[in-house]
């Protein structure tokens, strides 16, 4: 039995309710159609962090997020406006990337493939993180870069040394400021020869990722050209804090010289346990055993204290640059300055890299006027500059990666205090450490097209 | 309806409606507000609540049935990421495909596993279990670096062969995941007032898949086969005695649960096609127990909202920095503003995880049932009838 009859009420609650149904769209304004991912359109703009705050990275993190939150300092022309007084390129004026100002958000990297995507996402998803940098892991920058060219952000590298970054694994969103490992071979390969001599059997340890194998490889290329034999190369987990079953079978093996392609907490482990185990002292082949470091960094230096003394790496800069080797690396005194004054000691590599990524980037919107990663792509490609403490330097086009001297560096044998644990031994200019784009070492991967997403 | 009672089917129609809103009900703060902070509706959350989800249901109906604890139910779930990015580079860049298979080769793994694992029961089966998962992270993370790429994990590039789709697009990038044309990474954003609200394809696909799965775990846990795995787990020697071998119903139950956890990895893969290592490390193992145990195992909706809370921590509270904490705290006095921000600190952040932990131990020592449990509670409190069916249910229960 239907009921048909209209009461007041009925009337007046179906009225309600069809007028509702047709205000109704018009509250769902569709947000306007961007160009590209998370185009800014307030008065602010939003960077994201994304750097390892626990893992075996960890203290290169916390260094990495304290140089970003300078550089947004003074973007935002607070502090002393640090290395933007010296950088070459005038058009960053303190008042933030195109008059926007600059915020951030950071995340943990944890030193894991997947919860770097996982920050990085929801940076870009729910911050709207416009351009996205850090990780000091090889590993971690290879995913990161490959999902900010899935998603059509700009990822500005931090600390990352392979070779595949910018070579099989490179992206046109991508790109690279730090040194590679085959840069660092190049320059190491004079200095072991002159220290070392052309006759040496060197056994390798080496860190099991992207990383380690390409400097593995690239060191091997490097002294092999130079006479020396590659005993043997044993890959160890990232995740490994004791090396002991490791050094024990180098003295066995013959070798006269161990390179220890580790980087931060793992590095100050393995060079610790190879010198518990007394490998300096032995004599090998007639020889002095040696312990190599391709790559180096103060915390390292600090972590592994007095073991250090006397090892030889390389490095991509270093806080006494400017005070040792003259004007040619000016900024790096202006950084040191702000960053000391900020945090009361001077700063890592991996800050300075950090800092100049996050300089790059501002002036690189600024002169292409957009911030659409793909005018900002066009804008850095090819760019040269100086002023940012690495000397004259050049962000090559073909495969997004700056070209600069590098450091040879050495643990400093009587350190005047904990801020001078190494000291410079050689700076390796550019051209020596320059190749093809095509090197086979960074063959079989294409930067593809810049994509602005949306 | 769906074979299903009245009861069964309110909560499939609950879990529903839930997740086919969840946009909105997890965006409930203005865009703008300083609490958009704990806003938790951004695809990649989204699709990792559920995708956690139905590795956790999965992971209920070998636990929560037979009581059988496994620790390396991760592998599974690394299994079938590697096996749906290998089919996204080497076949095509639709799902299905991939999806199919990370089924079938975690299915194939857990039947291999469990076929020698089960052999033990207790704490004996755990450590089998936890063995096996870290032989394979072992085998992905160093050993099988060909097939894995190890630390630094399988993804796509340019060069994959791709049959039947495009090696690279016209513009020369990597195509991506789809379903028929259908991008997963696609999304519509609709701004309501100051609201902002994004509904993503991936999201959606991975929310039909977890209903479908959170069906046919009801199915199972309805079944005379889900009254048989309970009969194991009240007591499996009387069942032995009984004269009726245990065996094949409990292996039933670990492949299906690892072909769940194989769902959630091809899915996982299928939103962001790479399969890293760490994965299938322990504490991944560990992490769909602690799911489990903190919404309440045993239970249908349990998993699913013990997997929503600690993906929710992990990726709101660590995102909380102190910055943040300054900002929230600027109202007061300087003084007792850092102390404020020193205080709770340790607990936000990287520091998520020693929240999570008091959680989860206040949650074990109050409500033993998990988080269903203080529903329960909370509901009883208004409904005092419904307090007396649920002690008779109860007293149904046999005897231990």
């Amino acid at each position: 039995m239907s009921n048909k009859t209209l009461t007041r009420r009925g009337v007046l609650k179906s009225g309600v309710g069809i007028g509702a149904g047709v205000a109704l769209p018009t509250i769902f304004t569709a947000s306007s159609a961007s160009a590209f991912t998370n185009e800014p359109t307030g008065s602010s703009v939003t960077l994201g962090f994304n750097v390892p705050q626990t893992g075996p990275y960890a203290d290169e993190g916390a260094d990495e997020l304290r140089a970003y939150e300078l550089a947004v300092e003074h973007l935002n022309g607070g502090g002393d406006g640090g290395m933007l007084g010296t950088f070459s390129s005038k058009v960053l004026d303190g008042t933030g990337i195109m008059g926007k100002k600059v915020q951030y958000v950071s995340g943990d990297t944890q030193t894991k493939s997947d919860a770097a995507r996982a920050s990085a996402k929801s940076m870009i998803e729910k911050d709207g993180a416009i351009m996205i940098t850090g990780g000091s892991s090889s590993g971690v920058a290879v995913a990161v870069q490959g999902l900010c060219q899935e998603a059509g952000v700009i990822f500005m590298a931090g600390l990352t040394h392979s070779n595949d970054t910018t070579g099989k694994d490179k992206k046109a969103n991508g790109f690279r400021h730090f040194f590679n490992a085959y840069m660092s071979g190049a320059a190491l390969a004079p200095v072991l020869e002159k220290l070392y001599g052309n006759d040496r059997r060197a056994y390798h340890l080496t860190a099991d990722y992207t990383w380690g194998w390409t400097q593995q490889e690239s060191i091997a290329a490097a002294t092999e050209a130079l006479g020396w034999e590659t005993v043997e190369n044993v890959l160890t987990p990232l995740a490994q804090t004791d090396f002991s079953s490791y050094i024990a079978p180098v003295l066995n093996a013959g070798a006269d010289v161990l390179v220890l392609n580790h980087y931060g907490g793992n590095m100050v482990n393995s060079l610790t346990n190879a010198v518990q185990f007394g490998l300096r002292e032995k004599q090998v082949n007639g020889k002095n055993f040696e312990i190599v470091v391709p790559l180096y960094s103060e915390l390292m230096a600090k972590g592994a204290g007095a073991n250090i003394k006397g090892i030889v790496g390389s490095q991509n800069w270093d806080w006494k640059l400017e005070n040792e080797r003259g004007d040619k690396y000016a900024g790096s005194n202006a950084f040191v300055k702000s960053f000391g004054e900020k945090y009361g000691f001077p700063p890592s590599q991996a800050a300075q890299t950090c800092y100049a990524q996050t300089l790059l980037y501002a002036d690189a919107v600024q002169r292409a006027g957009s911030f659409n990663p793909c005018a900002v792509a066009e804008a850095m490609e090819d760019f040269e500059f100086d002023g940012l403490g690495n000397g004259p330097t050049t962000y090559r086009g073909a495969d997004h990666q700056c070209f600069k001297d590098v450091l040879v560096v050495r643990g400093a044998e009587n350190p005047s205090d904990e801020y001078n644990l190494v000291e410079i031994v050689e700076v390796t200019p550019v051209e020596q450490v320059t190749y093809a784009p095509d090197h086979p070492m960074f063959a079989g991967g294409a930067l593809g097209s810049c994509n602005a997403g949306a | 309806m769906f074979g299903l009672d009245k009861k069964d089917l309110t909560l499939l129609l609950v879990v529903a409606l839930l997740t086919l809103l969840a946009p909105f009900i997890l965006n409930p703060f203005p865009t703008g507000s300083g609490l958009a902070q704990f806003n938790a509706g951004y695809p990649d959350l989204m699709q990792r609540f559920v995708i956690f989800g139905i590795f956790a249901i999965g992971f209920n109906i070998l636990f929560g049935l037979t009581g059988y604890l496994s620790f390396g139910h991760a592998a599974f779930l690394g299994v079938g990421s590697y096996s749906a990015v290998w089919m996204f580079k080497l076949l095509s860049m639709n799902i299905i495909p991939a999806i199919v298979l990370s089924v079938i080769i975690a299915g194939l793994f857990a039947l291999v596993i469990g076929y020698v694992s089960l052999r033990r029961s207790g704490i004996y089966f755990s450590i089998l279990t936890l063995a096996f998962a870290q032989m394979s992270f072992a085998l992905a993370y160093s050993v099988l670096t060909p097939i894995t790429n190890g630390e630094t994990g399988l993804q796509l590039t340019l060069d994959d062969p791709r049959i039947l789709g495009a090696s690279a697009t016209a513009d020369g990038s990597i195509p991506v995941t789809n379903l028929f044309g259908l991008e997963m990474r696609s999304a519509v954003n609709m701004a309501l007032g100051p609201w902002n609200f994004t509904f993503s394809a991936g999201y959606y696909v991975c929310a039909v898949v977890m209903l479908l799965a959170f069906y046919l775990a009801i199915r199972i846990f309805r079944s005379p086969f889900g009254m048989m795995l309970r009969a194991i787990k009240s007591n499996q020697n009387r069942l032995n005695y009984t004269g009726l071998n245990s065996r094949p119903y409990t292996l039933a139950a670990f492949v299906i649960s690892g072909m769940y956890a194989g769902l959630a990895g091809g899915l996982m893969a299928s939103m962001d096609p790479l399969a890293g290592a760490e994965r299938m490390q322990w504490t991944a193992s560990g992490e769909v127990v602690l799911m489990t145990i903190l919404g309440g195992a045993g239970t249908l909706i349990g998993p699913v909202l013990g997997a929503g809370m600690i993906k929710y921590f992990e990726n709101i509270f660590s995102k909380i920095n102190d910055n943040v904490l300054h900002g929230w705290f600027a109202w007061m006095p300087d003084g007792i503003e850092d102390l404020t921000v020193t205080l709770i600190h340790p607990f936000i952040g990287k520091g998520w995880h020693l929240t999570l932990g008091i959680l989860f131990m206040l949650v074990v020592i109050f409500l033993p049932g998990g988080l269903v449990e203080g529903g329960q509670r909370i509901m009883r409190l208004f409904r005092r009838r419904k307090a007396t069916e649920d002690d008779q249910t109860k007293a149904k229960q046999p005897a231990e």
